[in-house]
Protein backbone atom coordinates (compact mmCIF):
# COMPACT_ATOMS: atom_id res chain seq x y z
CA UNK A 1 0.00 0.00 0.00
CA UNK A 2 1.53 3.45 -0.99
CA UNK A 3 2.10 6.04 1.73
CA UNK A 4 -0.68 8.99 1.14
CA UNK A 5 2.71 11.24 0.88
CA UNK A 6 3.59 9.12 -2.51
CA UNK A 7 0.24 9.59 -4.09
CA UNK A 8 1.04 12.10 -7.27
CA UNK A 9 -1.07 14.90 -6.88
CA UNK A 10 -0.18 18.48 -6.04
CA UNK A 11 0.79 18.51 -2.20
CA UNK A 12 -1.17 21.87 -0.70
CA UNK A 13 1.23 24.56 0.22
CA UNK A 14 2.79 24.35 3.68
CA UNK A 15 2.01 27.26 6.03
CA UNK A 16 4.70 29.58 6.33
CA UNK A 17 5.85 28.03 9.86
CA UNK A 18 6.09 24.80 9.09
CA UNK A 19 8.30 25.75 5.75
CA UNK A 20 10.58 27.93 8.35
CA UNK A 21 11.25 24.77 10.48
CA UNK A 22 11.84 23.00 7.31
CA UNK A 23 14.46 25.63 6.14
CA UNK A 24 15.75 25.43 9.57
CA UNK A 25 16.43 21.84 10.00
CA UNK A 26 18.18 22.06 6.77
CA UNK A 27 20.72 24.96 7.46
CA UNK A 28 21.37 22.79 10.82
CA UNK A 29 22.01 19.82 8.47
CA UNK A 30 24.68 21.97 6.66
CA UNK A 31 25.77 23.09 9.99
CA UNK A 32 26.25 19.31 11.37
CA UNK A 33 27.99 18.75 7.66
CA UNK A 34 30.63 21.23 7.83
CA UNK A 35 31.26 20.28 11.56
CA UNK A 36 31.80 16.24 10.10
CA UNK A 37 33.96 17.99 7.27
CA UNK A 38 35.82 19.34 9.90
CA UNK A 39 36.41 16.32 11.80
CA UNK A 40 37.52 14.62 9.04
CA UNK A 41 39.43 16.61 7.31
CA UNK A 42 41.49 17.12 11.28
CA UNK A 43 41.37 13.26 10.68
CA UNK A 44 43.30 13.68 7.59
CA UNK A 45 45.82 16.46 8.02
CA UNK A 46 46.42 15.49 11.43
CA UNK A 47 45.36 17.04 14.50
CA UNK A 48 48.84 19.31 14.69
CA UNK A 49 47.85 21.37 11.50
CA UNK A 50 43.69 21.38 11.94
CA UNK A 51 42.61 20.66 15.57
CA UNK A 52 39.48 18.83 15.38
CA UNK A 53 36.16 20.67 16.58
CA UNK A 54 35.68 19.61 19.95
CA UNK A 55 39.50 19.76 21.01
CA UNK A 56 39.21 23.13 19.43
CA UNK A 57 35.95 24.05 21.54
CA UNK A 58 37.83 23.11 24.73
CA UNK A 59 40.90 25.07 24.33
CA UNK A 60 38.51 28.24 23.00
CA UNK A 61 36.76 27.58 26.68
CA UNK A 62 40.44 27.42 28.17
CA UNK A 63 41.12 30.98 26.40
CA UNK A 64 38.14 32.41 27.39
CA UNK A 65 37.98 31.29 30.96
CA UNK A 66 41.83 32.86 31.10
CA UNK A 67 41.88 35.75 33.55
CA UNK A 68 43.39 38.50 30.96
CA UNK A 69 40.91 37.60 28.27
CA UNK A 70 38.12 39.72 29.28
CA UNK A 71 40.64 43.11 28.76
CA UNK A 72 41.66 41.71 25.50
CA UNK A 73 37.79 41.09 24.56
CA UNK A 74 37.09 44.28 25.86
CA UNK A 75 40.04 46.73 23.86
CA UNK A 76 38.90 44.54 21.04
CA UNK A 77 34.62 45.20 21.21
CA UNK A 78 35.80 49.37 22.64
CA UNK A 79 37.92 49.71 18.65
CA UNK A 80 35.41 48.25 17.17
CA UNK A 81 32.49 50.07 18.42
CA UNK A 82 34.26 52.81 18.03
CA UNK A 83 35.18 52.66 14.17
CA UNK A 84 31.94 51.21 13.74
CA UNK A 85 30.57 54.79 15.06
CA UNK A 86 32.39 56.88 13.13
CA UNK A 87 31.97 54.90 9.88
CA UNK A 88 28.31 54.64 9.97
CA UNK A 89 27.80 58.27 11.24
CA UNK A 90 30.77 59.58 8.68
CA UNK A 91 29.29 57.23 5.69
CA UNK A 92 25.82 58.04 6.28
CA UNK A 93 26.28 61.78 6.04
CA UNK A 94 28.07 61.43 3.21
CA UNK A 95 25.96 59.36 1.02
CA UNK A 96 22.80 61.44 2.06
CA UNK A 97 24.85 64.30 1.13
CA UNK A 98 26.40 62.87 -2.18
CA UNK A 99 23.18 61.13 -3.07
CA UNK A 100 20.74 64.12 -2.34
CA UNK A 101 22.68 66.35 -5.53
CA UNK A 102 22.85 64.52 -8.35
CA UNK A 103 26.22 66.28 -10.31
CA UNK A 104 28.12 65.38 -6.86
CA UNK A 105 26.79 62.05 -7.06
CA UNK A 106 28.38 61.45 -10.43
CA UNK A 107 31.26 62.93 -9.90
CA UNK A 108 32.03 60.80 -6.59
CA UNK A 109 31.01 57.64 -7.79
CA UNK A 110 33.77 56.11 -9.23
CA UNK A 111 36.52 57.16 -7.25
CA UNK A 112 34.46 55.82 -4.08
CA UNK A 113 34.39 52.35 -6.21
CA UNK A 114 38.06 52.80 -6.85
CA UNK A 115 38.58 53.57 -3.21
CA UNK A 116 36.51 50.35 -2.26
CA UNK A 117 38.76 47.87 -4.71
CA UNK A 118 41.80 49.09 -3.34
CA UNK A 119 43.77 46.61 -0.68
CA UNK A 120 43.58 48.82 1.75
CA UNK A 121 45.58 47.19 4.21
CA UNK A 122 48.68 48.46 2.22
CA UNK A 123 48.09 51.69 3.91
CA UNK A 124 48.76 50.62 7.37
CA UNK A 125 52.13 52.34 7.59
CA UNK A 126 50.64 55.41 6.72
CA UNK A 127 48.14 54.72 9.30
CA UNK A 128 50.75 54.05 11.97
CA UNK A 129 52.93 56.78 11.17
CA UNK A 130 49.68 59.59 11.09
CA UNK A 131 48.41 57.86 14.35
CA UNK A 132 51.22 56.18 16.47
CA UNK A 133 50.62 52.69 18.21
CA UNK A 134 47.65 52.11 19.85
CA UNK A 135 43.80 52.36 19.93
CA UNK A 136 43.77 55.31 17.61
CA UNK A 137 45.29 53.57 14.75
CA UNK A 138 43.12 50.50 15.30
CA UNK A 139 39.49 52.57 15.18
CA UNK A 140 41.27 54.23 12.21
CA UNK A 141 41.75 51.42 10.50
CA UNK A 142 38.40 49.95 10.81
CA UNK A 143 36.87 52.88 9.80
CA UNK A 144 38.81 53.50 6.25
CA UNK A 145 37.55 49.61 5.70
CA UNK A 146 34.13 50.26 6.61
CA UNK A 147 33.35 54.16 5.35
CA UNK A 148 33.19 53.28 2.20
CA UNK A 149 30.32 51.00 1.51
CA UNK A 150 28.28 52.99 3.79
CA UNK A 151 28.78 55.84 1.74
CA UNK A 152 28.37 54.10 -1.55
CA UNK A 153 25.06 52.13 -0.32
CA UNK A 154 23.29 54.72 1.45
CA UNK A 155 24.05 56.93 -1.89
CA UNK A 156 23.03 54.50 -4.24
CA UNK A 157 20.20 54.37 -1.91
CA UNK A 158 19.18 58.09 -2.17
CA UNK A 159 19.79 57.99 -5.31
CA UNK A 160 16.93 55.56 -6.26
CA UNK A 161 14.17 57.29 -4.18
CA UNK A 162 11.21 58.18 -6.60
CA UNK A 163 11.06 61.60 -7.06
CA UNK A 164 7.77 62.16 -6.62
CA UNK A 165 8.40 61.80 -2.33
CA UNK A 166 10.76 64.64 -2.86
CA UNK A 167 8.09 66.31 -4.74
CA UNK A 168 5.67 66.04 -2.35
CA UNK A 169 8.57 67.28 0.52
CA UNK A 170 8.48 70.24 -1.10
CA UNK A 171 4.71 70.92 -1.52
CA UNK A 172 4.65 70.52 1.95
CA UNK A 173 7.66 72.85 2.78
CA UNK A 174 9.79 70.83 4.67
CA UNK A 175 13.01 71.98 5.81
CA UNK A 176 16.06 70.41 4.24
CA UNK A 177 16.46 68.57 8.03
CA UNK A 178 13.32 67.73 7.99
CA UNK A 179 13.19 66.17 4.53
CA UNK A 180 16.22 64.15 5.02
CA UNK A 181 15.02 62.89 8.20
CA UNK A 182 11.12 61.86 7.78
CA UNK A 183 11.47 61.47 3.76
CA UNK A 184 14.81 60.81 2.53
CA UNK A 185 15.65 58.05 4.80
CA UNK A 186 12.77 55.82 5.81
CA UNK A 187 12.46 55.70 1.85
CA UNK A 188 16.01 54.87 1.42
CA UNK A 189 16.24 52.62 4.62
CA UNK A 190 16.60 49.22 2.95
CA UNK A 191 19.53 50.00 0.58
CA UNK A 192 20.78 51.87 4.01
CA UNK A 193 20.85 48.43 5.84
CA UNK A 194 22.86 46.55 3.16
CA UNK A 195 25.45 49.21 3.24
CA UNK A 196 25.53 49.06 6.97
CA UNK A 197 25.78 45.20 6.96
CA UNK A 198 28.96 45.27 4.60
CA UNK A 199 30.04 48.28 6.28
CA UNK A 200 29.67 45.98 9.34
CA UNK A 201 31.89 42.72 8.49
CA UNK A 202 34.64 45.00 7.27
CA UNK A 203 34.90 47.55 9.89
CA UNK A 204 35.31 44.17 12.24
CA UNK A 205 38.08 43.21 9.49
CA UNK A 206 39.74 46.31 9.26
CA UNK A 207 39.83 46.45 13.54
CA UNK A 208 40.94 43.01 13.62
CA UNK A 209 44.15 43.62 10.67
CA UNK A 210 44.95 46.96 12.78
CA UNK A 211 45.25 45.11 15.97
CA UNK A 212 47.26 42.84 14.45
CA UNK A 213 49.67 44.80 13.15
CA UNK A 214 49.62 48.33 15.60
CA UNK A 215 48.80 46.89 18.91
CA UNK A 216 49.93 45.09 21.74
CA UNK A 217 46.18 44.11 22.99
CA UNK A 218 42.85 42.89 21.97
CA UNK A 219 41.82 39.70 19.75
CA UNK A 220 43.88 40.34 16.62
CA UNK A 221 47.01 41.00 18.65
CA UNK A 222 46.75 37.34 20.56
CA UNK A 223 45.94 35.67 17.20
CA UNK A 224 49.23 37.21 15.65
CA UNK A 225 50.91 36.11 18.82
CA UNK A 226 49.62 32.59 18.13
CA UNK A 227 51.18 32.77 14.41
CA UNK A 228 54.44 33.37 15.44
CA UNK A 229 54.80 31.05 17.97
CA UNK A 230 53.08 28.37 15.46
CA UNK A 231 50.05 27.68 18.06
CA UNK A 232 47.54 26.51 15.62
CA UNK A 233 45.02 25.26 18.28
CA UNK A 234 45.04 28.86 19.75
CA UNK A 235 44.71 30.72 16.28
CA UNK A 236 41.69 27.98 15.00
CA UNK A 237 39.71 28.51 18.55
CA UNK A 238 39.66 32.21 18.08
CA UNK A 239 38.73 31.93 14.38
CA UNK A 240 36.12 29.72 15.47
CA UNK A 241 34.98 32.69 18.14
CA UNK A 242 35.44 35.32 15.52
CA UNK A 243 33.29 33.47 12.97
CA UNK A 244 30.31 32.48 15.28
CA UNK A 245 30.14 36.43 16.42
CA UNK A 246 30.14 38.26 12.95
CA UNK A 247 27.99 35.12 11.79
CA UNK A 248 25.70 36.04 14.36
CA UNK A 249 25.53 39.47 14.06
CA UNK A 250 25.40 39.30 9.96
CA UNK A 251 22.44 36.90 10.43
CA UNK A 252 20.49 39.36 12.57
CA UNK A 253 21.51 42.58 10.21
CA UNK A 254 20.13 40.31 7.15
CA UNK A 255 16.96 39.44 8.80
CA UNK A 256 16.48 43.12 9.28
CA UNK A 257 17.60 43.70 5.77
CA UNK A 258 14.71 41.16 4.32
CA UNK A 259 11.94 42.77 6.61
CA UNK A 260 13.00 45.96 5.70
CA UNK A 261 12.56 44.99 1.66
CA UNK A 262 9.45 43.19 2.54
CA UNK A 263 7.45 45.46 4.72
CA UNK A 264 4.95 47.62 2.23
CA UNK A 265 5.60 50.44 0.24
CA UNK A 266 2.86 53.04 -0.33
CA UNK A 267 2.41 53.69 -4.12
CA UNK A 268 3.80 51.29 -5.38
CA UNK B 1 33.87 64.07 -21.59
CA UNK B 2 31.02 64.81 -19.17
CA UNK B 3 30.87 67.74 -17.16
CA UNK B 4 31.06 65.29 -14.04
CA UNK B 5 33.83 63.68 -15.85
CA UNK B 6 35.68 66.90 -16.06
CA UNK B 7 34.84 68.23 -12.20
CA UNK B 8 35.95 64.85 -11.13
CA UNK B 9 39.55 65.04 -13.03
CA UNK B 10 39.62 68.61 -11.33
CA UNK B 11 39.09 67.38 -7.78
CA UNK B 12 41.71 65.21 -7.86
CA UNK B 13 44.32 67.20 -9.66
CA UNK B 14 42.95 69.71 -6.79
CA UNK B 15 43.36 67.22 -4.23
CA UNK B 16 47.33 65.50 -5.04
CA UNK B 17 48.05 69.84 -5.66
CA UNK B 18 46.82 70.19 -2.12
CA UNK B 19 48.82 67.71 -0.77
CA UNK B 20 51.87 68.88 -2.71
CA UNK B 21 51.41 72.34 -1.41
CA UNK B 22 51.23 71.14 2.11
CA UNK B 23 54.10 68.59 1.92
CA UNK B 24 56.56 71.25 0.51
CA UNK B 25 55.02 74.15 2.90
CA UNK B 26 56.18 72.07 5.61
CA UNK B 27 52.72 71.75 7.09
CA UNK B 28 52.73 67.68 6.98
CA UNK B 29 55.50 65.80 8.98
CA UNK B 30 57.89 64.30 5.99
CA UNK B 31 58.39 61.34 8.39
CA UNK B 32 54.57 60.68 8.16
CA UNK B 33 53.76 61.75 4.41
CA UNK B 34 55.73 62.44 1.54
CA UNK B 35 54.64 64.68 -1.57
CA UNK B 36 53.01 63.07 -4.48
CA UNK B 37 56.27 64.22 -6.64
CA UNK B 38 58.22 62.59 -4.26
CA UNK B 39 55.97 59.44 -4.54
CA UNK B 40 56.72 59.43 -8.34
CA UNK B 41 60.07 59.57 -8.09
CA UNK B 42 59.80 56.62 -5.40
CA UNK B 43 57.85 54.78 -8.01
CA UNK B 44 60.46 55.58 -10.91
CA UNK B 45 63.34 54.35 -8.58
CA UNK B 46 61.79 51.41 -7.38
CA UNK B 47 60.64 49.70 -11.04
CA UNK B 48 64.30 50.14 -12.37
CA UNK B 49 65.60 47.77 -9.48
CA UNK B 50 65.82 44.03 -10.42
CA UNK B 51 64.61 43.48 -7.35
CA UNK B 52 61.37 44.97 -6.63
CA UNK B 53 60.63 43.84 -10.33
CA UNK B 54 60.85 40.33 -8.74
CA UNK B 55 58.65 41.17 -6.10
CA UNK B 56 55.79 42.63 -8.08
CA UNK B 57 56.15 39.94 -10.80
CA UNK B 58 55.79 37.32 -7.80
CA UNK B 59 52.28 39.21 -6.73
CA UNK B 60 50.89 39.46 -9.83
CA UNK B 61 51.79 35.48 -10.70
CA UNK B 62 50.34 34.81 -7.45
CA UNK B 63 46.91 36.47 -8.09
CA UNK B 64 46.51 35.39 -11.53
CA UNK B 65 46.44 32.34 -9.83
CA UNK B 66 43.87 32.77 -6.75
CA UNK B 67 41.78 34.88 -9.47
CA UNK B 68 41.70 32.35 -12.40
CA UNK B 69 40.80 29.61 -9.68
CA UNK B 70 38.60 32.01 -8.01
CA UNK B 71 36.44 32.73 -11.25
CA UNK B 72 36.10 29.11 -12.11
CA UNK B 73 35.90 26.97 -8.75
CA UNK B 74 32.99 30.04 -8.06
CA UNK B 75 31.06 29.63 -11.09
CA UNK B 76 30.69 26.08 -10.68
CA UNK B 77 29.64 26.19 -7.50
CA UNK B 78 27.14 28.99 -8.46
CA UNK B 79 25.82 26.58 -11.15
CA UNK B 80 25.75 23.96 -8.96
CA UNK B 81 23.63 25.52 -5.92
CA UNK B 82 21.54 27.07 -8.49
CA UNK B 83 20.43 23.02 -9.32
CA UNK B 84 20.14 22.05 -6.13
CA UNK B 85 17.51 24.54 -4.29
CA UNK B 86 16.68 22.80 -0.83
CA UNK B 87 20.52 22.64 -0.62
CA UNK B 88 20.73 26.47 -1.75
CA UNK B 89 18.03 27.57 1.08
CA UNK B 90 19.91 26.00 3.70
CA UNK B 91 23.43 27.17 2.43
CA UNK B 92 21.90 30.81 2.31
CA UNK B 93 22.62 32.07 5.47
CA UNK B 94 26.38 30.93 5.28
CA UNK B 95 26.89 32.43 1.89
CA UNK B 96 25.70 35.66 3.42
CA UNK B 97 27.29 36.33 6.34
CA UNK B 98 30.51 34.56 4.49
CA UNK B 99 32.37 38.24 4.27
CA UNK B 100 31.62 38.52 7.77
CA UNK B 101 34.52 36.41 8.67
CA UNK B 102 37.79 37.52 8.45
CA UNK B 103 39.11 35.34 6.22
CA UNK B 104 42.85 36.08 6.59
CA UNK B 105 43.21 34.02 9.86
CA UNK B 106 43.35 30.46 8.47
CA UNK B 107 46.36 31.74 6.79
CA UNK B 108 48.46 30.42 9.79
CA UNK B 109 46.88 26.94 8.81
CA UNK B 110 47.34 27.26 5.19
CA UNK B 111 51.17 27.95 5.87
CA UNK B 112 51.50 24.36 7.95
CA UNK B 113 49.43 22.98 5.09
CA UNK B 114 50.99 24.54 2.42
CA UNK B 115 54.20 24.86 3.85
CA UNK B 116 56.12 28.95 3.21
CA UNK B 117 55.72 29.33 -0.29
CA UNK B 118 53.09 31.04 -2.52
CA UNK B 119 50.30 28.67 -1.72
CA UNK B 120 48.87 29.46 1.59
CA UNK B 121 49.18 33.14 -0.57
CA UNK B 122 46.88 31.63 -3.58
CA UNK B 123 44.37 29.91 -0.86
CA UNK B 124 43.81 33.17 0.81
CA UNK B 125 43.47 35.62 -2.11
CA UNK B 126 40.64 32.41 -3.55
CA UNK B 127 39.06 31.93 -0.17
CA UNK B 128 38.77 35.75 -0.51
CA UNK B 129 37.35 35.90 -4.15
CA UNK B 130 35.55 32.77 -4.56
CA UNK B 131 32.00 33.27 -2.60
CA UNK B 132 31.98 36.56 -4.20
CA UNK B 133 32.03 34.50 -7.75
CA UNK B 134 29.42 32.00 -6.76
CA UNK B 135 27.33 34.80 -5.23
CA UNK B 136 26.89 36.77 -8.19
CA UNK B 137 26.50 33.84 -10.61
CA UNK B 138 23.55 32.60 -8.66
CA UNK B 139 22.16 36.03 -8.85
CA UNK B 140 22.31 35.84 -12.66
CA UNK B 141 20.95 33.13 -12.94
CA UNK B 142 17.89 33.58 -10.84
CA UNK B 143 16.99 36.50 -13.24
CA UNK B 144 17.27 34.28 -16.31
CA UNK B 145 14.35 34.23 -17.91
CA UNK B 146 12.74 30.96 -18.46
CA UNK B 147 11.87 31.20 -22.14
CA UNK B 148 15.78 30.71 -22.63
CA UNK B 149 15.72 27.69 -21.35
CA UNK B 150 12.71 26.84 -22.84
CA UNK B 151 14.30 27.80 -26.35
CA UNK B 152 17.48 25.74 -25.61
CA UNK B 153 15.20 22.52 -24.71
CA UNK B 154 13.12 23.01 -28.78
CA UNK B 155 16.52 23.52 -30.35
CA UNK B 156 17.71 20.28 -28.79
CA UNK B 157 20.95 21.81 -27.36
CA UNK B 158 23.55 19.33 -25.09
CA UNK B 159 23.90 20.74 -21.43
CA UNK B 160 27.56 21.95 -22.75
CA UNK B 161 25.93 23.72 -25.69
CA UNK B 162 23.26 25.32 -23.05
CA UNK B 163 26.39 26.42 -20.89
CA UNK B 164 28.07 28.48 -23.45
CA UNK B 165 25.44 29.76 -26.17
CA UNK B 166 23.00 30.08 -24.21
CA UNK B 167 23.56 30.42 -20.05
CA UNK B 168 26.90 32.51 -19.89
CA UNK B 169 26.13 34.89 -22.41
CA UNK B 170 22.72 35.41 -21.07
CA UNK B 171 23.94 36.37 -17.77
CA UNK B 172 27.27 37.72 -18.18
CA UNK B 173 26.54 41.36 -16.86
CA UNK B 174 26.50 39.48 -13.51
CA UNK B 175 29.73 37.11 -14.66
CA UNK B 176 31.68 40.98 -15.33
CA UNK B 177 30.71 42.15 -11.59
CA UNK B 178 32.03 38.79 -10.19
CA UNK B 179 35.09 38.85 -12.60
CA UNK B 180 35.87 42.47 -10.80
CA UNK B 181 35.22 41.34 -7.20
CA UNK B 182 37.41 38.34 -8.08
CA UNK B 183 39.94 41.15 -9.19
CA UNK B 184 39.59 43.09 -6.41
CA UNK B 185 39.67 40.53 -3.40
CA UNK B 186 42.02 38.26 -4.89
CA UNK B 187 44.37 41.31 -4.59
CA UNK B 188 43.02 42.34 -1.35
CA UNK B 189 43.45 38.37 -0.56
CA UNK B 190 47.19 37.83 -1.47
CA UNK B 191 48.67 41.44 -0.35
CA UNK B 192 47.33 41.03 3.33
CA UNK B 193 48.84 37.35 3.03
CA UNK B 194 52.32 38.82 2.50
CA UNK B 195 52.05 41.51 5.06
CA UNK B 196 51.21 39.20 7.43
CA UNK B 197 53.94 36.42 6.75
CA UNK B 198 55.96 36.07 3.59
CA UNK B 199 59.60 36.15 2.46
CA UNK B 200 58.68 38.47 -1.13
CA UNK B 201 55.88 40.34 -3.35
CA UNK B 202 54.70 43.87 -2.97
CA UNK B 203 53.09 43.34 0.59
CA UNK B 204 56.62 42.02 2.42
CA UNK B 205 58.28 44.84 0.11
CA UNK B 206 56.12 47.13 1.58
CA UNK B 207 56.08 45.98 5.07
CA UNK B 208 60.44 46.06 4.87
CA UNK B 209 60.53 49.73 3.83
CA UNK B 210 58.16 50.35 6.30
CA UNK B 211 60.16 48.52 9.05
CA UNK B 212 63.64 50.39 7.43
CA UNK B 213 62.21 53.88 7.60
CA UNK B 214 62.61 53.92 3.53
CA UNK B 215 59.55 56.31 2.78
CA UNK B 216 60.67 57.07 -0.57
CA UNK B 217 60.63 53.01 -1.42
CA UNK B 218 57.52 52.75 0.29
CA UNK B 219 55.28 55.35 -0.94
CA UNK B 220 57.08 54.47 -4.71
CA UNK B 221 55.69 50.43 -4.13
CA UNK B 222 52.32 52.21 -2.79
CA UNK B 223 51.76 53.88 -5.81
CA UNK B 224 52.35 51.93 -8.29
CA UNK B 225 50.20 48.69 -6.31
CA UNK B 226 47.21 51.51 -6.20
CA UNK B 227 47.56 52.74 -9.90
CA UNK B 228 47.95 49.23 -11.51
CA UNK B 229 44.68 48.20 -9.14
CA UNK B 230 42.97 51.20 -10.80
CA UNK B 231 43.90 51.28 -14.22
CA UNK B 232 42.74 47.69 -14.31
CA UNK B 233 39.30 48.43 -13.03
CA UNK B 234 39.00 51.91 -15.00
CA UNK B 235 39.92 49.02 -17.98
CA UNK B 236 37.22 46.73 -16.77
CA UNK B 237 34.82 49.23 -16.23
CA UNK B 238 34.94 50.67 -19.94
CA UNK B 239 35.10 46.79 -21.29
CA UNK B 240 31.61 46.74 -19.61
CA UNK B 241 30.13 50.14 -20.46
CA UNK B 242 30.94 48.66 -24.24
CA UNK B 243 29.33 45.24 -23.62
CA UNK B 244 25.80 46.81 -22.57
CA UNK B 245 26.64 49.68 -25.22
CA UNK B 246 25.93 46.23 -27.39
CA UNK B 247 23.76 44.72 -25.59
CA UNK B 248 21.47 47.53 -25.69
CA UNK B 249 21.29 48.47 -21.92
CA UNK B 250 20.73 45.73 -19.46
Amino acid sequence: MRAAADVDVPVPASPPAVRRAGRLGDSALVLLGLLALWQFGSWVVGAAVLPAPAATLAKLWAIMSSSDFGGHAWETGRAFLSALAIAFAAGLAIGLLLGAHRLSAEVAEPILVALYAIPKITLYPIILLLFGLGISAKIAFGVIHGIVPVAVFTMAAVRNIRPVYLRAARAMRLTPVQTAGRIMLPAALPGIVSGLRIGFSLTLLGTLIGEMFASQRGIGYLLVKAMETNDVATVVALATLLIVVATIVSGALLALNRRLDRSPKPGR
Amino acid sequence: MTRAGIIRIGVLVGAVAALEAACRAGYVNRQAVIAPSEMVRGAWRVLGTQEARGHIAETLTTVSLAFLLSVIAGFAIGVALHRLPRFRRAVDPLLASYYAVPTFVFYPVFIVLFGLNRWPLVAIGFLFAVVAVAINTLDGLDRLPPVFMRTARVLRLSPRQTLLRITVPAIAPWLFTAVKFAVAYSFIGVIAGEFVQAGSGIGFAIAFAYNSFDNLTMYGLMLLLFAFVCTLNMSLWTWEQKLYARRGGR
